[in-house]
């Protein structure tokens, strides 16, 4: 556990809302971009002279070509619904990290140029002239917004903080105050192809790797192709699976449901990335470039189909945006979902009894699921609504044995954030992850008492990244957290 | 002062009128570029539209995150309806039926209103949360709209006002006898409820009223979840990058 100058929050005995305290979580937020991380992307390398400027007329400009913002700046009453539903706010208690009030400091700066009210009287509706201190607030309280949409399902208008998160980013983007995490990463997606910067021969050697280690295991080849043109499948994951604990695990039990479903299916180092930190920055153009690489290494490859691993808000942009972003997929099959989760397919399999499951294998493991917040309130799976609730589970139930869900308002679209997501998964915003998983942490905590559950499964990259960083800090062995399909791996009977 | 208050009505309605067509129009042609429904989201137009009123009609989120601004905003805007309903056997000549049925259970809204207002606005001074949100307009709608509640009250409970008076002055507005209106009459209670309603009137389209219009075009809440099956393209993005079909 690394060594920190804070205090992990300890546990709620009843789940209260605590006290506000004004600005304990003030600070100068995340480490910002150099100029060689923000030029690749076409912003700014620094904070330009006439960024007020800059910043205002961009605000203009999407006022115009994003309804969702446009609407959620005039319509919030300020009924105060949203503010106890932050994982941050529950986590830090810092007022600004209630939903409205984090809106609040695009909308007081909003209401200052926009709007008549804020033009003729601005302290009877707090509106704000764009300050230093202004853009100070916005860098950094708009990094501790995981963009994990929960204020939205509560809000009487689905005002979606997330959304306004997202526009203050791109805001600060093109006036030269981007991210070093999220613009940096991008940056190595264009170069190389994907977050890791891992380039083509390492990449088929950890595959190559990969294949040995279950051949020892099972004494059957399995294998995990790259780049093979005239696959049946292109798989696109996130490039944690390549390397990190546990998701490597899932990447091998998505070789095995291939391997055992007998579809050809292959890798492309082209994309070899399925996040779009596109989207955490707000930027439709960035956002729709690195989707475009999909659709190259489709067609490059000649594949019919399009699965994405286990990965939330990579899951949200090709759900909800590749269609848009890359589209239109007329060369695919069309037969099947596109593109398609690879828990859909698995769950697919287990419905034709396609696989053979033994569920005993997973019987030293007491599991619950953790709900990542772009599968749950920003996609779907399956063809019914709340299928992202649905499928996984039945995974889990039909590869083990003891399942156990935690309480119900902290599950299905009310599940909280890991406390990582949205372009924060950076050690330099360690304090805010480990606060900010509190409200899960806490909800775990109850089903390990009363379950005695061992394991908390997921289906998100950064989910998993987050939860073997922060568990420690609450008691927990950073290894209780696993892969759904690393429990398909491991209950599998391989022919 | 019955001309003063005839000119203000047409100003205050002019302005609502105009401001919030405009409004509804801005929100209307600003594309939704992304497919952004909060879901789980209905598959088909008609579930978004049991959505809509869902949220309309009980305030279905709020009533999963919040009981109690659920319950004061529930009895103040349903109150608010039947109390407009109520006032518009001011407008119309003869009074329709339905509109002389709910006068009976209309004169009590105002009660319910007035405690939903209430309601709200103790909670807005003594919750913690809501008071660090809140700006002084937030304060002063609800007390304008309690004025307007209030003021209107006293008229039908403690001082009559001369109601057949009113209503040929009204109607002589409405008609556009410009000039020649009948004469308003003069009582406190009146005066100052008609103030409060041309002044809610003026800042309706300039204000967080526009949640009413609002509520309708909220993408999280419109969208239907077809965003694998039909592609969605904003119009600005297709001219940015030559996308062909859309
Ligand atoms: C489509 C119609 C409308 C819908 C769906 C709607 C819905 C809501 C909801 C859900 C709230 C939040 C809960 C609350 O604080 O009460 C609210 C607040 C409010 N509404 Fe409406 N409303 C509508 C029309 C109106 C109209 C016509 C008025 C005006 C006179 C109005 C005045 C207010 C005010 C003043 C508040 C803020 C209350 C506070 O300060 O806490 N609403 N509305
Ligand atoms: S719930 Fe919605 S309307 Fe209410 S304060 Fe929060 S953002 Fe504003
Ligand atoms: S999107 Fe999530 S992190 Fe951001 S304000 Fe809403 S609840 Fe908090």
């Amino acid at each position: 556990m690394a060594k920190v100058n804070f205090e992990t929050p300890a546990f709620r005995p009843y789940p209260l809302i605590p006290a506000l305290q004004p600005d304990v979580m003030k600070g100068e937020g995340p480490f910002v971009a150099k100029p060689n991380m923000q030029e690749p992307l076409g912003y700014p390398g620094e904070l330009l002279d006439n960024w007020q400027e800059v910043a205002i007329a961009k605000m203009g400009e999407l006022l115009k070509k994003y309804r969702s913002f446009r609407v959620f700046l005039d319509a919030c009453v300020k009924c105060g619904a949203c503010t106890d539903k932050c994982h941050y706010l529950l986590g830090t208690a810092d007022p600004k990290n209630m939903p409205v009030a984090r809106q609040d400091l695009l909308r007081q700066v909003y209401r200052r140029y926009f709007t008549w009210g804020g033009k003729l009287f601005p302290n009877l509706v707090g509106a704000q002239d764009l300050t230093k201190e202004v853009l100070d607030d916005w860098y950094n309280y708009y990094h501790q917004c995981s963009q994990c949409r929960r204020c939205s399902v509560f809000c009487p208008y689905g005002i979606d903080t997330a959304e306004i998160s997202m526009a203050a980013r791109e805001i600060m983007d093109c006036v030269g105050k981007g991210q070093k995490y999220c613009n940096e990463i991008i940056g190595k997606v264009y170069k190389i192809g994907n977050n890791l910067g891992l380039p083509e021969p390492a990449l088929r050697d950890t595959l190559a790797g990969l294949e040995e280690d279950i051949k020892l295991d099972t004494d059957v080849d399995v294998r995990l192709p790259l780049n093979e043109a005239g696959a049946e499948i292109l798989v696109v994951t996130p490039s944690a699976d390549f390397f990190a604990e546990p998701h490597i695990d899932g990447l091998v039990g998505y070789a095995k449901v291939f391997h055992q479903a007998g579809i050809s299916w292959t890798l492309s180092s082209h994309a070899s990335e399925a996040a779009n930190f596109g989207m955490f920055i707000g930027s439709y153009d960035n956002m729709r470039r690195v989707a475009l690489r999909i659709r190259e290494a489709a067609l490059d490859l000649k594949v019919k189909r399009i699965v994405f691993g286990e990965c939330g808000h990579a899951w949200r942009v090709a759900y909800s945006f590749l269609n848009t972003l890359a589209g239109p997929f007329d060369f695919l099959d069309q037969r099947y979902p596109i593109p398609q989760h690879i828990c859909e397919f698995t769950y697919d399999l287990i419905q034709r009894g396609a696989l053979k499951l033994d569920k005993s294998a997973n019987d030293h493991r007491r599991i619950t699921f953790h709900d990542s917040c772009n599968v749950a309130r920003a996609s779907r799976m399956g063809n019914i609504p709340g299928g992202q609730f649905i499928i996984p589970r039945a995974i889990i139930k039909a590869t083990c044995n003891y399942y156990y869900d935690m309480p119900a308002d902290t599950i299905h679209d009310q599940t909280f954030c890991c406390g990582g997501g949205g372009g924060l998964l950076t050690d330099d915003l360690m304090e805010l992850r480990v606060k900010g998983a509190l409200p899960r942490m806490e909800a775990l905590k109850q089903v390990v008492d009363n379950y005695g559950v061992t394991h908390m499964a997921a289906i998100c990259a950064i989910c998993k990244s987050q939860f073997t960083k922060v568990l420690p800090f609450y008691g927990f062995r950073l290894d209780q957290i696993v892969s759904v399909h690393q429990l398909v791996s491991d209950a599998i009977i391989l022919k | 002062m019955t001309t003063l208050y005839a000119i203000l009505l047409y100003v205050a309605t002019l302005i609502f009128v105009l401001g919030l067509a405009y409004r509804i129009y801005e929100y209307a042609s600003v594309p939704a570029p992304l497919k952004i429904p909060t879901m789980p989201a209905p598959l088909t137009r008609k579930g978004v539209v049991l959505r809509i009123l869902g949220e309309v009609v009980l305030f279905q989120s709020l009533f999963r995150s919040n009981k109690w601004i659920w319950l004061f905003g529930m009895m103040f805007h349903l109150a608010l309806w039947v109390v407009l309903l109520r006032h518009l056997r001011y407008f119309i000549e003869p009074v329709w039926t339905w509109v002389v049925l709910v006068q009976p259970l209309g004169k009590y809204a105002s009660f319910v209103l007035f405690i939903g207002l209430v309601g709200l606005l103790i909670r807005r001074i003594v919750v913690e949360r809501i008071r660090y949100i809140s700006n002084p307009s937030d304060y002063l709608l609800l007390i304008l709209l309690l004025v307007i509640g209030s003021s209107g009250a006293m008229m039908t409970f403690v001082k009559h006002t001369d109601i057949v008076q009113l209503k040929a002055f009204i109607l002589s507005v409405m008609y556009l006898e410009l000039f020649h209106w009948q004469p308003l009459p003069l009582d406190m209670p009146l005066l100052i409820h008609l103030a409060a309603v041309i002044s809610l009137m003026i800042i309706f389209p300039f204000s967080k009223l526009l949640h009413a219009p609002g509520v309708f075009f909220s993408p999280t809440r419109n969208q239907v979840d077809n965003a694998r099956e039909h592609r969605h393209v904003a119009r600005w993005a297709i001219e940015k990058f030559e996308t062909s079909s859309t």
